[in-house]
């Protein structure tokens, strides 16, 4: 009796593992950030096609903020960037945007094509201060309280239902709930 | 003839598999003992990029610009204990690949000594009902 349970049980099981691999498959390369609660890095970067201008992380402190990691050379960055547009464009958050790894050139020719939704953006040529960030890899969002802390990091593409579900609440005083 | 055509072949080949040796970043090393600490460290890191490579292996810009990073920093002194904290801080325990036994990494380090422990005894209990059951056959004895 048990002989023949035992396979059954064990098929079970496999298929049980198969549908949990099925389920994380898209989030398998996400690496939860130590970053979360605590404050941004420091960083003092010039201004994004300003010659002269630097903004430090003081700069951004003030009110609720998303840091939006972004590049030219970033497909996905494409595809998100209608969302980041919309939410910066419904005024609920302040997106600014570290353009990362990127030509001066070329980053400023993207915006002018498809839209500038940043409040400012930083230029981090060299990727050292995305390090301090832990980003791996763009598109990456950071979203910061009004006291500079981390609240979440988003690994890829931003998208409307994470941002109402997963961004938007958590900056918001509960029971003014989306629609 | 055909040999000569080989040769040159080959020759190509070989150049073109050269190439990702001369495109590694030129860090210059003057102290060899420093060097060999580098190596060490740059295997033992993950890169966050292509996750099923090390530091030293990946050609991913971030991990370019880590190895840059780790060689900045081991020229200003600092430990190797040191660099992996740097690294833990920014990229969570996931950088290194052998991370420390902590509750969330239990699972991790227990699991091929239970899956051994396990297929020992599956095998242990097979056999001991082969040798038990006549003729080599397995049957139902319940």
């Amino acid at each position: 009796m048990i002989g023949r349970i035992v396979p059954i049980v064990l098929f079970v099981l496999l298929g049980v593992l198969l549908a949990i691999g099925l389920k994380i498959a898209d989030h398998k390369t996400e690496i939860p950030s130590p970053l979360i609660g605590k404050k941004i890095p420091e960083f003092s970067l010039p201004a994004l096609g300003q010659d002269g201008v630097t903004i430090t992380h003081e700069d951004l402190i003030g009110q609720p903020f998303l840091i939006n990691v972004w590049a030219s050379w970033c497909p996905t960055c494409r595809t998100e960037h209608p969302f980041v547009e919309q939410l910066a464009a419904s005024g609920r958050l302040r997106v600014v945007g570290l353009n990362y790894r990127d030509e001066e050139e070329d980053a400023l020719a993207w915006l002018e094509y498809f839209g500038n939704p940043y409040a400012l953006n930083m230029a981090d040529v060299s990727g050292r201060t995305a390090i301090d960030f832990g980003v791996y890899a763009a598109p990456e969002s950071f979203l910061v309280d009004a006291e500079g802390y981390i609240l979440f990091k988003q690994v890829g593409m931003l998208t409307p239902e994470i941002i109402e579900k997963e961004i938007l609440p958590l900056i918001q005083p509960a029971g003014s709930g989306q629609p | 003839m055909i040999s000569i055509r080989l040769r040159i072949i080959l020759t190509v080949v070989i150049l073109v598999l050269m190439v990702p040796a001369f495109a590694a970043d030129p860090l210059i090393f003057t102290d060899p003992e420093q060097e060999a600490r580098y190596q060490q460290l740059t295997l033992e890191l993950r890169c966050l990029v292509c996750q099923n490579q090390n530091l030293a292996d990946s050609d991913a810009p971030l991990a370019q610009d880590l190895r840059q990073e780790i060689f900045n920093m081991m020229q200003a002194g600092r430990t190797d204990d040191e660099i992996k904290q740097f690294l833990i801080d920014r990229y969570g325990d996931f950088v290194l690949y052998m991370p420390p036994v902590k509750s969330n990494t239990l699972a991790l380090w227990l699991m091929p000594a239970v899956l051994l422990f396990g297929g020992a005894l599956v095998v242990l209990t097979v056999v001991r009902k082969r040798k038990l059951s006549p003729g080599g056959q397995e049957e139902e004895n319940s």
